[in-house]
């Protein structure tokens, strides 16, 4: 996103805020390429329609791969929780069940602090490198 | 496009199930690092083949590697059923060697165990993608299930259409709370247990019977 990059995060934290829209003309890979590599610049991605659960999957074996000591620990990944009945089978996604779109916030794993989540409120610290 | 290849996707995995009968069920034991997911998958194995599957230990990542124990035969109400164990490394979205440090660890040693812990994780996730019939969801019932690893796995595995059960370990334990874990996952069926104590395993073989038979 070159057009996003507005000077360094030295004297704040950047916050990238990524359309749903924008999202979907990209591959799974590139979704967490863009995702991961905004991280590990220190910002915090904010996702307006979050991940698909193979995503989230691919999401948290890439982050593995990339893990070095010193350097990069993995990230903190917060969504709101799925109600009740959440169990979205094969019929729920022929009738066009949806419900995996939501809000979700990534940052890395030693800038951002959950405080409270519940279904309707993510509370989060966010800190300088 | 996404919606028939799901399609497609669901229904070659619901004839995988019907026409693979005879061969054992490969269940991934699953859940967040120190849930009990190893104490669990030694007692299923010595209960029914006498073998342990791997070490247990307090500290986060014992189980680096994914651990399979083969054709364990497990009867129930007159019925057997044969399942492949495999015991996966915690899942979680981030490794840092300094926790590691205050369990008494040199840090070359540290730093080596977060190393092989992160691949094993990714490895715990392509399992789930790629290899599992079916998955134990292990949760320790005396902390908050209401965590973000816990919530996208679950959504992981519901959307690859695997039975799901979830174990509320360590009832042992004071603080424990088992309406919590149902509470939170209340479209799955929640078994109380203590991996460790073996308290109400007798519950536990029913069910996998009954899931995964």
């Amino acid at each position: 996103m070159p057009e996003a990059k507005s000077g360094n995060s030295s004297n704040g934290v950047q916050i990238d805020l990524i359309s749903g829209a924008r999202m979907d003309g990209l591959t799974s890979m590139e979704k967490i390429r863009l995702i991961l590599d905004g991280v590990r610049d220190g910002n915090i991605v904010v996702l307006e329609e979050g991940l698909a659960p193979e995503e989230e999957s691919k999401l948290i074996e890439v982050t593995m791969t990339e893990i070095s000591p010193d350097e990069f620990n993995g990230i903190e990944i917060e969504t709101y929780p799925q109600t009740g009945g959440g169990n979205k089978g094969l019929l729920g996604r022929i009738m066009g069940n949806k419900s995996t779109k939501k809000l979700t916030v990534i940052g890395p794993a030693n800038q951002i602090e959950t405080l409270h989540k519940d279904e309707n409120l993510i509370s989060a610290l966010v800190s300088r490198k | 496009m996404g919606l028939f290849t799901e399609l497609r996707d669901s229904i070659s995995r619901a004839v995988d199930r019907m026409f693979s009968d005879a061969e054992p069920k490969r269940i991934g034991i699953y859940g967040p690092p120190n849930a009990g997911k190893t104490t669990l998958a030694n007692r299923i194995a010595r209960d029914w083949t006498g073998d342990a599957v791997g070490p247990e230990s307090h500290i986060p990542h014992e189980t680096r590697r994914a651990r399979r124990k083969e054709n364990v035969e497990i009867e129930r109400n007159g019925k057997s059923v044969s399942i492949d164990i495999v015991d996966t490394p915690g899942v979680t979205t981030k490794v840092d060697y300094k926790e590691f440090l205050e369990h008494d660890m040199e840090k070359d040693d540290a730093v080596r165990r977060s190393r092989e812990a992160t691949e094993g994780v990714a490895e715990a996730m392509h399992w789930l993608r790629e290899d599992v019939d079916g998955v134990i969801y292990v949760l320790d019932s005396t902390e908050d299930p209401f965590t973000q690893v816990n919530t996208m796995l679950i959504g992981i595995i519901e959307s690859q259409d695997l039975p799901v059960l979830i174990f509320a370990n360590k009832t042992d334990l004071d603080d424990s709370n088992v309406k919590r874990i149902a509470n939170a996952f209340p479209q799955h069926e929640t078994v109380p247990l203590s991996a460790l104590e073996g308290n109400n395993m007798d519950e536990v073989y029913e069910k996998i019977a009954e899931y995964f038979g």
